[in-house]
């Protein structure tokens, strides 16, 4: 491998470029979203900063060949900072038709497309829905894109013959004859492949040697054929010093939670019922049985949420996770866990809906959910991931603000950074922020008297693990008479209760970071302000107006209830305020309320990200 | 047990398990007794007051957790079995009852319900069954018979009821009995089985709501009709009953019969024989409830229906962690944090 690596290709010409996009883009089974992640992690090795986007359908094998059936993976890799997954793409993978109808569109002009032409017989063209006798292969219409086509199976078939694999595993190999080109195409190493094809199969070592043997004929297909004259080289970046690590946002949640349960010495309880696209964090903490992480997977959605509330009485650090849907049918215990005042962390991977709606797609339309969602006064703090690696800090503060203000907390992000990954530069154990919990062990009134329900000086009562002797006592959905906690129906009571349990929250703000410039300016004529996953969309085009001379800042909120106490002030600062969101505007309608300040909406609601494209159109629209 | 005790449990009485809030049930309801034979019963059980749990629903027997001073969370519709399943999964050691009753156990909550039983934590599950809605006025019930005329159903419910024992053995529930509030001493003997019994102890306790449902199983109770209404099992014994212990069920076949053994002489011995650990006779047992076997009439059954312990969810999963454990060790909080691939920028 060294060697081929090594030696620059004699035949072909090397471009530079300072960041490259590559879609993949195939049929459901084609294993387009592994072959991205192989590429992927090699280019993070390798030192590149990168965001990715895995772009498939809700249906697990929807019919071969079909529209519906197309799963795309995008990698954006750079020697420069990379915060999207971006734009438009400069190769593009079509495994068959289907693959280049649908991803076609956006794929730079001049762009390389490598085709497989096994994917564009006269089935996968209808499927595909082109006319009869169209084939876009043929037919002049890729003319302005430097076509590659191969017929990748019967490549792959060839290389296979003498395997003694069935044609069901041979077919399967494809995906690593892609992969083995793009490296060379890339220059990449294929290090990191091999290894991992070699413990994925150590125990069926002929598909492993079939897989690696695949790769290998890929990568010489590049070297060896006339046909690819041009290679890429995509220098590392130049990022902060430090170890990095390729992370996921779901990837990043699970551990974010094993690391505020290890600080905070409670044990972990995930009460959680599968659904896309937060599943992955069940998956993922369920492998932490040595490190005595408790996963229940309930029955339903409400004992997801249940199981996690029965969990946090008993003195566990207990989460739930779940998407739109399921935070529906959990409404009504957290407005149990809001009345008991009892840490609980909700997480809401957020999907297009609503319903079932776009299971797999994204979208930010939960904000006012999670706001309001409810019955009765409940205000609880919510908390916005902006990125896949940041899913870890707004995590962790998310298990820091539920058990020191002993209150349930929803944590938002979306399936876009749940699913997305870019290097992180992760933190050491002793980086972390302490979280710091304390039980009750004795009567905490005057007299030997337990009072439950009475507050310190951030308005929090204790947390009192049965099992205590000499504190037993009741809790329960029934409004409670301050301190006591005893069932209280007096009118008087109820409105202060109301009262103290807002004020509770509201408090948390002396507790929690100032609103600051992210980029840009303190003041400036433009702000955009941002919550959750638009983060890198929002800098990438925040940066790119500010280096072309625009007057623009950005603001990104990681609180949103409460706000930052400075935020009214920080608003202040600037002429205009632009509020791009992936919904109908819903920070807008609180932003707009809350500072009375006449923000500007941008919405988005069509299951995908912005593109930065879109977000500097309306930068330098509202700068004119 | 994690905790110290404060005083030695022989010490205890009922009063130790009463808290200092006024019990609000109707008068006459039978709720008191089954509060009376909990507390009455749990001084003996050898487990520290601090221990104990309750976790109750909504309705008027989800008060229940109120009125005992031990710990206790007075949840939500339903939820209680999912809240204790929690609250068991992470804490192995307290001793947790859910008490709930027939809307809150068997229709909002039935979902929770089977899948308690199939899980099999190690709790006790009591549902005070009273065949009627009563927080909310008077409105038919899941375990409610055919033709009800409530509330709700003026011209009479046209739905089936549950069995809930039929139902508690077919999601694979490892414990499944009944009484009924008027009974103090059977009670009391089928809520230290409850408590003895490792797996989800399923107790239906049959009560008496005086104003809605008035008298609804009196037949078990009254001196003229419980003799031939209820028959009382006891493993290991024949299953008889009768004014005059006269009557007694056998097996023909898989079809259950009464005979008179007496008049025709036959010795108890050859009557069904009851076996709290044959799942197929239980399920003919629970089947009295609602079945006519060729047309005959059964009496209702009392006691310990079923009794077979298996693994219980609670610590499979502590063992399941241990053997884990044991095999790859805790891994640090940096390793997970780094994960396996990383590289340095310099």
């Amino acid at each position: 491998m060294e060697t081929l690596n090594n030696e620059v290709s004699q035949k072909a010409n090397v471009i530079e470029s300072e960041s490259m996009v590559v879609r993949f883009s195939g049929d459901s089974g084609d294993g387009m979203q592994l072959t991205g992640m192989q590429f992927t992690d090699t280019a993070a090795m390798l030192g590149n900063d990168l965001s990715t986007f895995p772009d498939y359908p809700s249906e697990i094998r929807a019919p071969i060949g079909t529209i519906a059936g197309v799963s795309g993976f995008q990698v954006n890799f750079g020697s420069k900072e990379i915060f999207t997954p971006g734009d438009l793409y400069d190769v593009l993978v079509a495994m068959n038709a289907a693959a280049l109808k649908v991803d076609l569109p956006r794929l730079k002009k001049g762009g390389v497309i490598i085709a497989n032409s096994a994917g564009f017989d006269k089935k996968n063209l209808g499927l595909a829905n082109y006319p009869p006798d169209v084939n876009p292969l043929e037919d002049g219409s890729l003319d302005n894109y430097i076509v590659h086509k191969m017929d990748i199976t019967k490549l792959t078939k060839n290389c296979l013959t003498d395997s003694g694999l069935g044609t069901k595993e041979v077919e399967r190999s494809k995906n690593m004859f892609v992969l083995g080109l793009l490296f060379w195409m890339f220059d990449k190493s294929m290090d990191s492949t091999i290894k991992f094809i070699t413990e994925k199969f150590a125990k069926k070592p002929d598909i492993a040697n079939a897989n690696i043997k695949t790769l290998n004929a890929g990568w010489d297909y590049g070297d060896n054929t006339e046909i690819f004259n041009t290679r890429f080289k995509v220098k590392a970046a130049k990022l902060p010093t430090g170890i990095y690590r390729n992370i996921t946002g779901n990837h990043a949640t699970a551990i974010g939670l094993i690391a505020a349960a290890e600080k905070s010495g409670l044990p972990l309880f995930l009460g959680s019922y599968p659904i896309t696209p937060a599943t992955d964090i069940l998956h993922e903490l369920s492998k932490y049985k040595a490190n005595g992480v408790k996963t229940f997977q309930a029955e339903d959605e409400i004992a997801g949420i249940c199981s996690a509330i029965g969990a946090s009485y008993t003195g566990n650090l207990a989460i739930t996770t779940t998407s739109g849907p399921g935070m529906a049918l959990k409404t009504e215990a957290i407005g149990l866990a809001t009345i008991l005042e009892i840490p609980l962390v909700i997480v809401n991977v957020q999907r297009g809906g609503p319903s079932t709606g776009l299971p797999t797609k994204t979208e930010q339309a939960d904000l006012l959910m999670a706001m309001y969602g409810r019955h009765g006064e409940s205000s609880i703090p919510v908390i916005a991931a902006a990125s896949p690696s940041d899913c870890f800090n707004a995590d962790y503060e998310a298990c820091r603000i539920a058990v020191e203000h002993m209150t349930p907390v929803i944590l938002l992000t979306d399936g876009y950074i749940a699913n997305g990954s870019e290097p992180w530069r992760f933190p050491t154990e002793d980086k972390l922020k302490p979280i710091t919990v304390k039980f009750l062990d004795k009567p905490n009134g005057a007299e030997g008297v337990l009072l439950p329900y009475k507050r310190d000086e951030k308005l929090v009562r204790p947390w009192i693990k049965p099992g205590t002797a000499g504190l037993e006592h009741r809790i329960g959905g029934l409004e409670k008479q301050d301190e006591t906690g005893n069932v209280s129906y007096d009118a008087l009571n109820h409105e202060k209760m109301v009262h103290l349990r807002a004020a509770k929250i509201e408090k948390i703000a002396d507790y929690i970071p100032l609103a600051k410039a992210d980029t840009g300016k303190d003041k400036a004529k433009l702000l955009v302000l941002g919550w959750g996953s638009t983060y890198g969309a929002i800098k990438t085009a925040v940066r790119e107006c500010i280096a072309e001379g625009g007057d623009v800042a950005h603001v990104h909120l990681h609180n949103i209830n409460p706000f930052p106490k400075n935020l009214g002030e920080v608003l202040k600062a600037y002429d205009k305020i632009l509020i791009p969101e992936m919904n109908s505007g819903q920070l807008l309608q609180l932003i707009r309320a809350k500072y009375l300040v006449p923000a500007i909406g941008l919405s988005k609601v069509q299951g995908l990200p912005f593109t930065t494209t879109e977000l500097k159109a309306k930068i330098v629209e509202l700068l004119k | 047990m994690s905790t110290t005790t404060i005083e030695p449990t022989s010490k205890m009485t009922s009063k130790d398990f009463s808290s200092d809030q006024d019990v609000k049930w109707c008068p006459g309801c039978g709720d008191y007794s089954i509060l009376k034979q909990v507390q009455t019963v749990f001084p003996d059980l050898g487990i520290p007051r601090e221990q104990f749990v309750f976790i109750s629903g909504i309705g008027c027997s989800s008060r229940f957790t109120y009125y005992m001073d031990t710990y206790g969370m007075h949840s939500i519709h339903g939820r209680a079995a999912a809240i204790a399943s929690g609250v068991k999964a992470s804490n192995p050691d307290l001793s947790v009852w859910v008490v709930s009753g027939d809307g809150d156990a068997l229709s909002i909550g039935g979902n929770h319900f089977i899948h308690l039983m199939r899980k099999n934590f190690n709790l006790n599950y009591l549902v005070f069954n009273n065949q009627i809605y009563s927080l909310t006025k008077g409105q038919y019930s899941p375990t409610s018979e055919k033709g009800k005329v409530t509330k709700s159903s003026p011209y009479g419910s046209v739905e089936e009821p549950f069995n809930p024992s039929e139902l508690a053995l077919g999601a694979k529930a490892s414990f499944v009995s009944r009484t009924l509030d008027r009974d103090p001493k059977h009670m009391q003997m089928v809520l230290k089985r409850a408590n003895e019994f490792k797996g989800t102890s399923f107790v239906e306790v049959y009560q008496n709501c005086p104003v809605f449902n008035d008298e609804a199983f009196f037949a078990y109770s009254d001196k003229e009709t419980k003799k031939e209404e209820a028959i009382f099992l006891e493993h290991g014994k024949p299953l008889i009953f009768g004014h005059n212990d006269e009557k007694g069920i056998m097996l023909d076949g898989i079809t259950p019969k009464i005979v008179n053994f007496k008049e025709k002489n036959m010795s108890p011995t050859e009557l069904w024989i009851h076996d709290e650990k044959d799942k197929t006779k239980a399920n003919l047992i629970s089947r009295f409830f609602d079945t006519l076997f060729e047309g005959e009439h059964f009496p209702r059954p009392f006691g310990v229906i079923y009794a077979d312990e298996r693994p219980v969810y609670d610590e499979e999963m502590t063992n399941q962690i241990k053997a884990v454990n044991a095999k790859k060790g805790k891994q640090s909080l940096n390793s997970i944090l780094s994960g396996d691939k990383t590289w340095s920028i310099n």
